[in-house]
């Protein structure tokens, strides 16, 4: 069967937007996608647009009510932090049953500051342990703790590593180095996540032009497409401890492992990952998750630099969820430009040398609600 | 009566217990009531169980930034109960520092009554405590 392409991909810069609108974020990116592309909004014949804090809003046809009423079919999508992702993947896979040949994904999210959630009511938080997401992520780490003895420290190295890409990408919130002493020492949240090893809630956009394989040909835009070699979601496989601890590494594992099946390729063929660095405990679990390491094995890898700019298989190159930011709907497509712009090898001063094939991985859930995770394989054509 | 925090919180005269299910097919245990077992699918197989009282610390995390309103730090638990089940929790009796506090240490259910954020009256609710011997 034939390949799906990105042909034109781009991302806001994330930051603090409280003046504008959701549609007018998905609005911006879309355009720069299309102009990305060479492409206009008429080519387009069909719009996934992921948003979760407006879920019922119907974001995707306010933004087409800016910038061009086509009255082409629009899918709105909410799926947890997996939102940017699965509006992506519904993209490819309308291509993939060779529905339509050009479509176009949005993600978006305009955030507020502070823990997520915490809503009104009576509240069994800090009676029956905690429900926020610093605390959920910190079990992880401590989990991996109580197995392989990961120590503070190697959790906040994750920090330091992703901050300092952060500083060669311009499109990051923050662009600023943090050495292990100031992310060890910043505001204790949940141990061992200090403020410093928690995402950053940020407004943001990017968006993708997704294309068949015959129009590429057709349209002769071979030369900026970036092929997507494989897409894959999973939802939480059943876990002894869900209910006590929302599960994210067996989602993980189940996709990694269909995605790696449906590319034909290994963990050891991926030039650079992308994955979901919510909190900077996360990260490190992900590497076994992944494959990229053995179970046991990822102190070693964060400790060695192999997932440093440099290193074997460099991850979160853009600074990642830590520090480029995470507006939830929006990060899935985020990750996604970010690969692809190494793979074209246009990521200038974080440029991966010589990316053939790279990985993009998104898990969301919540205390209570369950896990969607995606994963996407990109490759250089 | 005080209401519970929980709905899994049963009481039976003056004593409370948690509330679990067994699955007849595959035999894995749950907290709370539940028709259909999550791990195996079977319909129709569940029977309702009262939950072990003591356990073991299988992770956990000292909270010192919470919603609201919210008194930190406290100690959010999970534990391994001796039944199989696995159950969330809030720590206490433990110094809330993760130098001392040890994974694998012995825990039991303790029942307290506390006012919860955004509520005007107390709620009753379970607790873990270390096990006699265990050191505090």
């Amino acid at each position: 069967m034939s390949h799906v392409y990105v042909v034109g991909i781009d991302m806001i810069r994330f930051g603090r937007y409280p003046d504008r609108t959701v549609p007018s974020l998905a609005a911006e990116a879309a355009l720069m996608a299309l102009d990305d592309a060479g492409l206009t909004l008429k080519d387009m014949q069909a719009l996934y647009c992921g948003n979760l804090g407006q879920a019922s809003g119907m974001v995707g046809q306010r933004m087409l009510a800016e910038i061009g009423q086509t009255a082409i079919p629009v899918t709105n999508v909410a799926n947890a932090c997996a939102t940017g992702a699965t509006a992506f993947r519904g993209a490819w896979m309308s291509i993939k049953a060779g529905v339509y040949d050009t479509v176009l994904a949005v993600g978006v999210e305009q955030m507020g500051k502070g823990l997520l959630g915490g809503g009104g009511g009576v509240s069994p938080e800090g009676l029956v342990g905690s429900y926020t997401m610093p605390a959920m992520f910190a079990h992880i780490g401590m989990e991996h703790s109580q197995k392989y003895g990961t120590t503070f420290a190697q959790f906040a190295q994750v920090s330091v590593k992703n901050h300092h890409h952060s500083t060669l990408n311009p499109k990051s919130m923050y662009r600023k180095e943090t050495p292990l002493e100031e992310v060890m020492g910043s505001e204790m949240i949940a141990y061992p996540n200090t403020k410093l090893m928690c995402s950053v809630n940020v407004d943001g956009s990017a968006a993708a032009v997704l294309m068949s394989e015959k129009k590429v040909k057709q349209l002769g835009l071979m030369d900026r497409a970036v092929r997507i070699r494989a897409s894959e979601m999973s939802s939480n496989p059943y876990e002894e401890r869900q209910a006590a601890m929302p599960d994210f590494s067996g989602a993980t594992r189940v996709a990694a492992k269909r995605v790696y099946e449906q590319a034909g390729l290994g963990a050891e063929d991926i030039n650079l990952v992308e994955l979901h660095d919510c909190f900077a405990t996360a990260e490190l679990v992900h590497y076994e998750n992944l494959g990229l390491c053995a179970d046991g094995e990822a102190g070693r890898l964060i400790d060695d630099g192999t997932t440093a700019l440099g290193g074997r298989v460099p991850v979160n190159v853009s600074g990642g969820l830590l520090s480029k930011g995470h507006p939830l709907g929006a990060t899935g497509i985020a990750n996604i430009y970010e690969v692809a712009t190494h793979l074209r090898g246009k990521a200038g001063a974080r440029q991966v040398e010589g990316a053939r094939i790279g990985m993009t991985h998104v898990v969301g859930g919540g205390p209570g609600m369950g896990t969607a995770c995606a994963i996407h394989i990109l490759e250089k054509v | 009566m005080t209401d519970p925090i929980l709905p899994i919180i049963k009481s039976e005269g003056e004593t409370h217990y948690l509330a679990g299910s067994r699955c007849g097919a595959c035999g894995q245990i749950f907290v709370g009531e539940r028709d259909v077992c999550a791990k195996c699918t079977a319909r129709g197989q569940m029977a309702a169980i009262r939950l072990a009282e003591t356990g073991s610390l299988y992770a956990y995390t000292v909270v010192e930034r919470s919603f609201p309103g919210v008194a930190v730090p406290f100690i959010d638990a999970v534990v391994d109960l001796d039944d199989g089940a696995h159950l969330k929790g809030t720590l206490m009796g433990v110094d809330p520092n993760p130098d001392t506090i040890r994974f694998g240490m012995k825990v039991k259910i303790a029942w307290r009554e506390a006012v919860p954020v955004g509520a005007d009256k107390p709620y009753l609710t379970y607790v873990f405590v270390p096990q006699e011997g265990e050191a505090a």
